[in-house]
């Protein structure tokens, strides 16, 4: 099969391209190295939309930030993804951070950020009461915001593959060689062609560049941030996301509400051997912990209902490189993409576009272009709908009136559409990540087994073969005596 | 909808208070359980062991056993249910949202309301276990679940962490069932479940059992292949060095019950921290009049006998809010605990001065102690004045304990106004 463009990758990038690049009269594949959309960096990190005063001045993190930022509302309220416009804090603790802070207002400011103020202590504390006494000011940035990034993957996915794009999983790129017409990608056992390419590959998007002979110019390094997930209940914690004042290892460690109303904290960054280590470690745990009570220092991490780490690709440069390779022509490098990566991201997709437009990529708008993440509009899940909207879908489909998730009050009505959506899930990871079932304070306790009984049902197969993530991952070893 | 009597959840808890509320004169067409299964019963469904009702019964029933004995009576007094319901919301006027295949999308106005939803299990979430999150790892109760509802097993090599009762009987099950449980860790210097689940489901089957030991690390990518036990100080904390590679495929969990309180905290229910249940008079109403709460959902008992005798008294007790006889009187008396108290239940008294024994003639007073006690004294004081004083040997601090409360000493705290329960080593 040949393709007009091939998207190696599909995490927030490759799937925002993937969305872009559908509304035109393209042939798109996506290749997934993973089971599923959103499998690396995209699945685990803060989930945060940066307003973009953290990028140094002139770069193109900044300018892709900035703007990424501003498109979000809209991108969400299209697809339906869970997006709040909650704001930031950078707080200050003492006059160096005051300084530093008084540095971010204005490179924010000459990034093009609006609304940036910067707040004293009684301001601060009438905002959010829980900060620690000993902050004395902030930086508020009202546009930033909170997201879940890996629904807005999905979220983009589907709507590419409504679309017309071809998603290919479990799709490890070994190859790329060059043909008369582009470029042949190959796994090993397929090969897929394509006249332009797309590297969108996260933590290994050196190894890619290696593959066509042309080294990124800078090091890719895997750097694992661990986070802790709190309970709902606590979910008041703070209404605005909570930054100390960043230092040159980074960001640090933060507090901030999830779109779902969690409250989450972390990540520290640590360099890992292996890239995709995601285990997390006591002593990582201890960290974020310390991290998080110095900016709130009554939280309440006893109620942690679950942790996690993901692995971003921190570029050495520290800024993103998205351009046309130099050697090889139409073969587009996305890489460095460390955070803001998920903010960028709707502006990645663009500036994306307009290099394949440059390479002479023809771009004609389909008449026929679907907006929604399916024909039949966006999913809304029953936790999500009003008492009218449920009452409509329990009348329409009686599977929305028989709950599995008590604690997300997620359906069984959700879950079969789960499993039958444009990019369907299989496992009870996939059900999971497209419905919330098992993410509350229980954590599957009581809902994996019905879960399970459901993806066996739907996809008549044994319920011992249902896999949690794929490969090996099988919840159940066989028949009881 | 209208009923007198609403009761969540169809487990022992909400039939023995309907059972109670129906033998106290409400109407049967004027209550209604709300069940989330397919059947009455709640988790005793799903236990195949025996040894329950030697308390209640004087006989050893297995959990569904013990379920029947109560459902039938429900089915004699033909009390409306309806199951596979989820409650969404209970709100402050007792409007009870609700949705089912049978019957949609539902509203039900209720004159009292009776909380019964039972407990969840602590997950893996809640610990601070390093490593991956492969497959593989369980809860007791849905390893539980899928060996006797579903017919699955979980595992084929199996350490299990947390000797509460519901792990232990998990390690003769798995068993049983083929599974080779390598064995039993527990954090603390004792077991949590009781000694004759020791003796009949590790003892039996020479299952090994590691006191003061815990999992710090899981292993495996795809599915467990090992856990790290690490052995813990006097503070639980584990200690460097000790950690040995237990080579596994599953890691089940049996390390604590919570009781599932969503419901209760959205209706704006004043909780308890200690027991994470509501905080109730003698009559176990909570602190919006007219709704009641009873059994796991309250606080977390050892054992279903008493579940079920409270849960009865809640049946009664709202039987008579239903008729008016509970008036509400406005000012509460704290029921107040002294150090070696972990917690008691009711936490306040909130009587009727002419008519304390208008709907029970005696209270129960349920508590769990904070340390162990050879021969502990327990005392229930008001104003100083000592009520009731009691010697009881070998008390644990893993097990629940009762006393009575007479009519008498329920007049004196009534007069003064004030009550408080000390534990102290005799």
């Amino acid at each position: 099969m040949f393709y007009d463009v091939v998207i190696i990758g599909a995490g927030i990038s490759g799937a925002m391209c993937a969305y872009k690049l559908s509304k035109y009269k393209l042939n798109i594949a996506v290749l997934e190295a993973g089971i599923d959309v959103a499998a690396g960096s995209t699945r685990a990190n803060s989930a945060i939309i940066h307003a973009g005063y953290d990028a140094k001045e002139g770069t193109l993190k900044a300018k892709l930030n900035v703007k990424g930022c501003e498109m979000m509302q809209e991108l969400t309220d299209a697809l339906g993804v869970h997006y709040k416009n909650c704001g930031s804090l950078v707080v200050g603790f003492d006059d160096y951070d005051r300084e530093q802070i008084e540095i971010l207002k204005k490179r924010g400011e000459t990034n093009g950020v609006k609304g940036l103020r910067i707040l004293d202590k009684r301001e601060l504390h009438k905002m959010e009461p829980n900060v620690s006494p000993s902050a004395v000011c902030a930086l508020f940035a009202p546009t930033a915001g909170i997201v879940c990034p890996y629904d807005l993957a999905f979220a983009l996915s589907e709507n590419a593959a409504t679309n017309g794009a071809e998603f290919y999983f479990n799709f490890k790129v070994s190859s790329i060689e060059k043909t008369d017409n582009g470029y042949a990608v190959s796994d090993g056992n397929d090969t897929v062609c394509g006249k332009y390419i797309i590297s969108a590959t996260g933590i290994y998007c050196d190894e890619i560049a290696k593959m066509i002979d042309d080294p990124l110019p800078f090091e890719i390094i895997p750097r694992r941030g661990e986070y802790m997930l709190l309970d709902k209940a606590e979910g008041k914690t703070t209404q605005r996301t909570l930054f100390v004042t960043p230092n040159e290892n980074g960001k640090g460690i933060l507090v901030t509400p999830t779109a779902d109303g969690n409250i989450i904290v972390g990540p520290n960054a640590n360099v890992v051997d292996e890239k995709g280590d995601t285990s997390v470690t006591i002593e990582g745990l201890e960290e974020i912990s310390e991290g998080a009570r110095r900016l709130v220092p009554n939280i309440n991490l006893g109620a942690m209902i679950t942790s996690f780490a993901g692995v971003r690709p921190t570029p050495s440069t520290r800024d993103f490189y998205i351009q046309e390779s130099e050697k090889c022509k139409n073969f587009i490098h996305v890489a460095g993409i460390e955070s803001p990566g998920l903010a960028s991201s709707p502006a990645i997709g663009d500036y994306v576009v307009d290099i394949l437009k440059k390479c002479g990529l023809k771009l004609v708008e389909k008449p026929d272009y679907i907006p929604t993440r399916s024909k039949e509009g966006n999913f809304k899940l029953f936790y999500d709908m009003t008492d009218k909207e449920r009452k409509a879908a329990i009348e329409k489909n009686p599977l929305y009136a028989k709950v599995v998730c008590r604690c997300e009050n997620i359906t069984e009505g959700d879950v079969v559409n789960a499993i039958h959506r444009p990019i369907p899930a299989y496992t009870s990871d996939m059900v999971k990540r497209r419905t919330r079932s098992g993410m509350g304070r229980c954590q599957g306790g009581f809902c994996n087994t019905k879960v399970a009984e459901i993806i066996a049902r739907e996809l008549g197969i044994p319920v011992d073969q249902v896999q949690k993530f794929g490969k090996n991952s099988n919840i159940l070893c066989g028949k009881t005596k | 909808m209208h009923k007198s009597v609403v009761i969540i959840g169809g487990g022992p808890a909400g039939l023995a208070a309907a059972i109670g509320a129906y033998e106290s004169g409400v109407e049967a067409n004027d209550i209604l359980i709300i069940e989330r299964e397919k059947e009455l019963g709640g988790v005793l469904n799903q236990c195949v062991h025996t040894g329950f009702g030697l308390t209640y019964f004087g006989e050893e029933l297995s959990g569904g056993e013990y379920a029947s004995r109560f459902i039938e009576k429900i089915e004699e007094y033909a009390i409306p249910y309806v199951t596979e319901a989820t409650v969404l919301s209970v709100s402050k006027s007792k409007v009870i949202k609700f949705v089912s295949p049978q019957l949609g999308y539902t509203k039900v106005k209720a004159d009292a309301v009776v909380l019964a939803m039972g407990c969840r299990e602590r997950s893996r979430g809640t610990l601070n276990i390093a490593g991956t999150r492969p497959s593989g790892i369980f809860s007791a109760g849905s390893a539980q679940r899928f060996v006797n509802i579903e017919g699955y097993l979980p595992g084929k090599r199996i350490v299990i962490l947390g000797s509460g009762d519901i792990g232990l009987i998990m390690a003769r099950r798995l068993t049983l069932e083929g599974a080779k449980v390598l064995r039993v860790c527990e954090m603390k210097s004792h077991v949590s479940g009781s000694a004759r689940n020791v003796e009949q489901c590790l003892n039996d089957f020479d299952i090994p059992l590691y006191l003061n030991s815990t999992v710090t690390k899981i292993v495996g990518e795809e599915r467990v292949t090992g856990v790290v036990v690490s052995k813990v100080d006097e503070n639980f904390k584990p200690i460097r060095g000790t950690g040995e590679l237990v080579r596994c495929d599953t890691l089940v969990l049996s390390i604590g019950l919570i009781p599932e309180n969503e419901l209760t905290t959205e209706a704006g229910i004043k909780l308890d921290k200690k027991t994470n249940g509501a905080v109730v008079d003698q009559y176990f109403q909570t602190s919006l009049s007219g709704v009641f709460a009873c059994g796991n959902v309250l606080h977390v008992h050892d054992i279903v006998d008493y579940v079920t005798a409270e849960s009865i008294n809640v049946g009664k007790a709202c039987a008579g809010y239903v008729k008016g006889l509970i008036k509400p009187n406005k000012t509460k008396i704290p029921f107040e605990i002294s150090d070696g108290v972990k917690y008691v239940v009711p936490q306040t008294f909130n009587f009727d001065p002419k008519k304390i024994d208008i709907i029970l003639k005696r209270f129960v007073v349920y508590f769990r102690v904070s340390r162990d006690y050879e021969k502990a004294k327990i005392t229930i004081t008001s104003n100083g004045e000592e009520l009731l004083s009691v010697i009881k040997n070998n008390i644990h601090s893993s097990q629940m304990h009762s006393v009575i409360l007479t009519k008498k000493m329920a007049q004196v705290i009534e007069k003064n106004k004030n009550a408080k329960i000390s534990v102290t080593e005799a």
